[in-house]
C-alpha cells in the first residue's frame, strides 16, 4: 500500500502511485459487488440462449409474482409502520433518562443486539413461544384463549409479528440519535415564548422530528423487504413473498429458459429498494441540517 | 412551586412504563427459547438439552451437521474480518491522506450493499462462486468473500467515524515533518489510535456473520444459522437451544464492544 | 398552560423608556447535593433598568437568571415582578422574553416564523403578526434577512433574531443568558452596544447573564458581581470599578495589582508615597493595595527604583511591566506612543495617583484566572 516512490508529499495532481493503493479495494468490490448487481441487472433482460428479451419482465406478471410482490410490500410497509410507531415512543422514552446513564446504554446494546436477530434465530425464538407447542400457546390455552397453531407462519399475521420483533429495536438505533439531537434551548424557548407542551410538540419538536422519523420508518421498510432468513425459516410451503420467490428459482429445479426470472425479480426488488433508499437519502440531508451535531 | 420536579417525575413514570413493557415484549421469545429447551418429559425443568449442547462427543457423533456448522462459522468470522479489516482500513486511510476526491466514491460503494437485499446480492453471485469453486473448491470457508461485501457498511461506518475523529491528516502530515515514511505513519501512528474503531467494525462482522443464512443457505454451504435450520428438522429443543446460545454469543459481543468505546473515553483525562 | 392574554400594542416606539416592570428576586436558594447554586440571593431591578450578573462560571448568575424564567425551581425564595409574586407560575405565563447562549432559533422555521412564534401563540392575526414581525426585524436591523433559514445566518444574525423573537410579544422583562459568548470578538462588541440602544428604546427591565466583565461594564446600568451563589457587589460599572467593595471584585473586574504597603492613619504608604483607603480596607499594619494599572504613572529615571521587563504595545494604548527593588512585579498602563521609549532594563519610577485604593490583609488570595503579571 504504502510503495509510493517518492518522499516528496503529494502535490495532488497526478497522483497515479497512490491509486495503486486504492486498487486492491476497487478490484475486490468490483468483482463481489459491482459484477453482481450487473448480472442481475442485465440477466434481467437476457433469455434462456443470452439474448435479449422482455420475456422476464412479462413473466412478472404470473399472479404468484404479483401475490409476492403485493404481500412484500405489505407486510414491509405494515412492520415499517409498527416499527417506526412504537420504536420512536421507545426512543423518546430513552432520551428522557439520564445521558450516559446504564438505562440508555443498555437499551441500545439490547437493541443493537435485538435488532441483527433476525433470521432462523428468530424464527426458532417465535416458535418456541407462541408455536403449536409454544409456552405462551399453552399459556392462553389454559387461560381460553385457543391460537390456531398455523397463524404464526402465515405472512400477515405471525411474519407481521415476527418482523415487528426486528423493527421496533432498528428503530430506537436509527431514531435516537434524531430525538437527542433536539435541542433543550428549543423546548425552554418555545416556553418562555408561551408555548405549552403541546404547543412544543405541535409547532416545534414534531416538524423537526418529522424528516428523521419518516426517513426511519422509510428504512425500516427496506429492511423488510429485503428480509429472507426470517421467513425462510418459518414458511416451509410456498413462497408467499418476493424473497423466497427468488430463492426458489435458486434452489428448486426451474423450466428451461426461464432461469432469468429469478433475475428480473431480483431486479425488481432493487428498483423498489432503489425508490425507497433516494427517499431516505434525501430526507436524511435536511434532518443533518436541523439535528446535525 | 416545584413545576418542574412535576414535570419530571411525568416524564420518569412515562419512561419505566414504555421501557417496561417493551423489555417483557423483547424478553418472551426469549424466555420462549429457555422455557422450551428446559422442559423435562415428565414435566419441570432440565438442562439435559444444553448438557448434549456442550457435550462435544455427542455432538460430533450424533449431530455432526451442527459440528460443521459451527466450526465453519468460526472459521468465516476470522477469514471476513481479516480480509475486511486488511482491505479496508488501509484504503479508507489511503484515501484520506492522499486520495481526498475519491471519498464520496468509496463511500458510495461501501454503503452500496444497504441498498442491495442479501437475497438479490445472492442470485447475481452464483455465477462468481462457479468460478471461485473451480478455483478454490466448494469450501464454506469462501463465502467470506460474500460477507465481506455485507458487512462493509457497518465497518466503513464505524472506522470512518474513527478516522474522523482523529484527524488523520494533520498527523500524518505532522508525522511526515518529522521524517517518518508511510509505513511508519500507517502502523505507528495511525493504526494505534484507532483501535476503538477497529475493534468495532470486527465486533459488528462478527455479529453479522454468525448470523448470516441466506447465502449461505441458497448456495448449500454450512454454516451456523444453515446447521440450526437443518437441526430443527430433528431435534427442535436442540436446534432452540443452539440458537439461544448463538444469541447470547452475538450478545456478548456486542456488549463487550460497547464497553470498548466506554473505556476509551474513561481513560483519555488519566493519560493528560 | 396558555399565555397570558395581554395584547400586544401596536408600535414599538410608542412605549417610553423606562415603563418596564420592576423584578425583585427574593433570598432565593438552589442546592444540588453539597453544592449551593443559589445561597440567599436577594436583588432588586428597577423599572426599565439593565442590570448585568457578572462572574466567574459555577457562581449561579445563570441558575439565578434561569429561577427568574421559571426553568428551573428554588429551593426556597420568591420572585416576584410588578409587585406580583410568580414564584409559582410556569415559565410559559411568565411573559418573559428569553435569549439563550446559542441554538434557540428553531431550525425548520426562517428568521420571520421564528419571530411570529409567540405572536402566533397569543392568537395575533396573521396580518398584525407579520407587522409586528416586521418591525422588530427592523429594530435589530436584519429585514433583509427575514427568509432566511438559522443554517443560513452567521452567529451574530442568529443572535438578532432570537433578541427580535424574545421582544416581538412585549415581554415585561428581557432576560439575556450569556447571548454574546458564542460568537467573535469584534460581532460581540457590536452586538452588545446595539442590545444596549434597542433596550433603551424599547425600555423594557433587563437582567443580563455574563462572565466577560468588560461587556457587563459597557452594557449595564448596574453590575452584581456574584461569587459562590451570592451577590458580592451590585453597584454601577464605575463604582464597581473605582470603588471595589471586596478584594475579589477588586481582582475580578479589570487588572489589578497587588502591592505590599503598611498602613497607617487612614492612608497605604508603598512605592515612597502613599494612597488614601477606600472603605472596608484594613486599617492598620502590613497589606496589600489593589492598584490598576492606569492608576500607576510611570517615569524614566536613571536612578528610579525600579527595572522595565518589558513594554508592549496594544493598540489605544500601552502596558509595561516592571519590577520593584523589592521584587514586586508591577504592571502598569502607558501612553501607546510611549511605549518604544522603553527598554526592557532601563529605571523607571512608578508613582500611584492620589486615588482611594483598596487594602486588604496581606495573605488574602487572589480571584482565579485573575493576575497582572498575565496581561489579557
Amino acid at each position: 500500500m504504502a510503495k509510493s516512490p517518492s518522499t516528496r508529499a503529494s502535490t495532488g495532481h497526478k497522483p497515479v502511485g497512490a491509486l495503486l493503493g486504492v486498487l486492491p479495494f476497487f478490484a475486490y468490490t468490483a468483482i463481489f459487488l459491482a459484477i453482481p448487481t450487473l448480472i442481475v441487472v442485465v440477466g434481467a433482460f437476457l433469455d434462456g440462449n443470452s439474448r435479449p428479451t422482455l420475456g422476464n419482465l412479462s413473466a412478472l406478471t404470473q399472479p404468484q409474482i404479483v401475490s409476492a410482490f403485493i404481500h412484500s410490500v405489505v407486510l414491509s410497509a405494515v412492520t415499517a409502520v409498527l416499527g417506526a410507531v412504537f420504536g420512536a415512543l421507545l426512543a423518546y422514552a430513552v432520551s428522557t433518562a439520564r445521558e450516559g446513564g446504564a438505562l440508555r446504554r443498555t437499551m441500545t446494546s439490547v437493541c443493537g443486539v435485538l435488532a441483527q436477530f433476525g433470521g432462523v434465530t428468530l424464527a426458532f425464538a417465535f416458535m418456541a413461544t407462541v408455536g403449536s407447542e409454544g409456552f405462551l400457546t399453552h399459556w392462553l390455552k389454559n387461560v381460553g384463549m385457543d391460537l390456531a397453531g398455523t397463524w404464526l407462519y402465515e405472512p400477515d399475521k405471525g411474519l407481521v409479528l415476527v418482523y415487528t420483533y426486528f423493527q421496533i429495536p432498528l428503530m430506537l438505533i436509527v431514531f435516537l440519535p434524531a430525538v437527542e439531537g433536539l435541542r433543550p434551548q428549543w423546548r425552554e424557548a418555545a416556553e418562555s415564548l408561551g408555548g405549552s407542551t403541546w404547543d412544543y410538540w405541535r409547532h416545534v419538536g414534531g416538524p423537526i422530528l418529522a424528516p428523521p422519523f419518516i426517513g426511519a420508518m422509510l428504512l425500516l421498510f427496506t429492511n423488510a423487504f429485503s428480509a429472507y432468513a426470517t421467513a425462510a425459516a418459518l414458511i416451509s410451503q410456498g413462497s408467499p413473498i418476493i424473497p423466497l420467490q427468488i430463492g426458489g428459482t435458486l434452489s428448486s429445479e426451474v423450466i428451461l429458459g426461464q432461469e432469468n426470472i429469478g433475475k428480473a425479480m431480483a431486479m425488481g426488488m432493487v428498483v423498489i429498494v432503489a425508490v425507497v433508499m433516494t427517499l431516505y437519502a434525501v430526507l436524511e440531508r435536511r434532518t443533518t441540517r436541523w439535528l446535525g451535531r | 412551586m416545584r413545576l418542574r420536579a412535576a414535570r419530571r417525575r411525568k416524564q420518569t413514570i412515562f419512561r419505566r412504563v414504555v421501557v417496561g413493557l417493551t423489555s417483557v415484549f423483547f424478553a418472551l421469545p426469549l424466555l420462549g427459547m429457555v422455557e422450551f429447551t428446559t422442559r423435562a418429559p415428565g414435566g419441570g425443568r432440565t438442562l439435559q438439552t444444553y448438557a448434549t449442547l456442550f457435550d462435544f462427543n455427542v455432538i460430533d457423533a450424533d449431530y455432526p451437521e451442527l459440528k460443521t456448522g459451527i466450526l465453519a462459522s468460526a472459521g468465516l468470522v476470522l477469514l471476513t474480518v481479516a480480509i475486511m479489516l486488511v482491505m479496508l482500513v488501509p484504503t479508507m486511510t489511503w484515501v484520506r491522506l492522499r486520495l481526498p476526491g475519491m471519498r464520496r466514491t468509496v463511500e458510495f460503494i461501501c454503503l452500496l450493499p444497504l441498498t442491495i437485499p442479501a437475497i438479490v446480492l445472492v442470485v447475481g453471485l452464483a455465477p462468481i462462486y462457479a468460478w471461485v469453486a473451480y478455483f478454490l473448491g466448494e469450501s464454506s470457508l469462501w463465502l467470506a468473500f460474500a460477507y465481506v461485501v455485507l458487512v462493509l457498511p457497518y465497518a466503513y461506518r464505524a472506522l470512518d467515524a474513527g478516522l474522523s475523529a482523529i484527524d488523520v491528516k494533520t498527523l500524518a502530515e505532522a508525522a511526515r515533518s518529522l521524517g517518518a515514511g508511510w509505513p511508519t505513519v500507517m502502523w505507528r501512528i495511525i493504526l494505534p489510535n484507532v483501535r476503538t474503531a477497529v475493534l468495532s467494525a470486527s465486533f459488528l462482522s462478527v455479529a453479522l456473520v454468525l448470523g448470516e443464512f441466506t447465502i449461505a443457505n441458497l448456495f448449500s454451504r454450512d454454516n451456523l444459522q444453515v446447521a440450526i435450520n437443518q437441526l430443527g428438522k430433528r431435534d427442535s429443543s436442540l436446534a432452540t437451544a443452539a440458537a439461544l446460545a448463538a444469541l447470547v454469543l452475538a450478545f456478548i459481543v456486542l456488549f463487550g464492544m460497547s464497553f470498548v468505546g466506554a473505556r476509551r473515553h474513561s481513560r483519555q483525562p488519566e493519560e493528560n | 398552560m396558555s399565555p397570558t392574554q395581554r395584547p400586544v400594542s401596536d408600535s414599538v416606539a410608542a412605549s417610553e423608556p423606562g415603563h418596564g416592570v420592576a423584578v425583585t428576586l427574593v433570598d432565593l436558594r438552589r442546592s444540588y447535593g453539597p453544592i449551593h447554586a443559589l445561597d440567599g440571593l436577594t436583588l432588586d431591578i428597577a423599572p426599565g433598568e439593565f442590570v448585568a450578573l457578572l462572574g466567574p462560571s459555577g457562581c449561579g448568575k445563570t441558575t439565578a437568571l434561569r429561577v427568574l424564567a421559571g426553568l428551573e425551581d428554588a429551593d426556597s425564595g420568591r420572585v416576584e415582578v410588578a409587585g406580583k409574586d410568580i414564584t409559582a407560575v410556569p415559565t410559559s405565563a411568565r411573559d418573559m422574553g428569553m435569549v439563550f447562549q446559542a441554538y434557540s432559533l428553531f431550525p425548520h422555521m426562517t428568521a420571520r416564523q421564528n419571530v411570529e412564534f409567540g405572536l402566533q401563540l397569543r392568537r395575533i392575526p396573521s396580518a398584525r403578526r407579520r407587522a409586528r414581525a416586521a418591525e422588530v426585524l427592523d429594530l435589530v436591523e436584519l429585514s433583509d434577512h427575514a427568509d432566511r433559514y438559522a443554517h443560513q445566518l452567521s452567529g451574530g444574525q442568529q443572535q438578532r433574531v432570537a433578541l427580535a423573537r424574545a421582544l416581538a410579544i412585549e415581554p415585561q422583562v428581557l432576560l439575556l443568558d450569556e447571548p454574546l459568548s458564542a460568537l467573535d470578538a469584534k460581532v460581540r462588541v457590536q452586538l452588545r452596544d446595539e442590545i444596549r440602544r434597542i433596550q433603551l428604546e424599547v425600555g423594557t427591565t433587563t437582567l443580563f447573564v455574563t462572565h466577560d466583565q468588560e461587556e457587563a461594564l459597557a452594557v449595564a446600568d448596574r453590575v452584581g458581581v456574584m461569587r459562590a451563589g451570592n451577590l458580592e457587589q451590585l453597584a454601577s460599572p464605575h463604582d464597581l470599578y473605582a470603588r471595589p467593595a471586596t478584594p475579589f471584585v477588586a481582582d475580578f473586574v479589570g487588572l489589578t495589582n497587588r502591592l505590599p504597603a503598611i498602613v497607617e492613619g487612614g492612608r497605604a504608604i508603598l512605592l515612597g508615597t502613599s494612597v488614601p483607603l477606600l472603605p472596608g480596607s484594613v486599617q492598620r499594619g502590613a497589606a496589600l493595595v489593589l492598584l490598576r494599572p492606569e492608576s500607576i504613572a510611570v517615569t524614566a529615571d536613571p536612578v528610579g527604583s525600579a527595572t522595565v521587563v518589558s513594554a508592549s504595545f496594544l493598540g489605544s494604548t500601552g502596558s509595561l511591566h516592571a519590577v520593584t527593588e523589592s521584587g514586586e512585579t508591577v504592571l502598569a498602563q502607558i501612553d501607546n506612543d510611549a511605549v518604544a521609549t522603553f527598554h526592557p532594563g532601563d529605571r523607571v519610577t512608578l508613582v500611584p495617583r492620589p486615588n482611594p485604593a483598596l487594602a486588604v490583609a496581606a495573605d488574602t488570595a487572589a480571584a482565579p484566572d485573575e493576575s497582572p503579571a498575565a496581561p489579557a
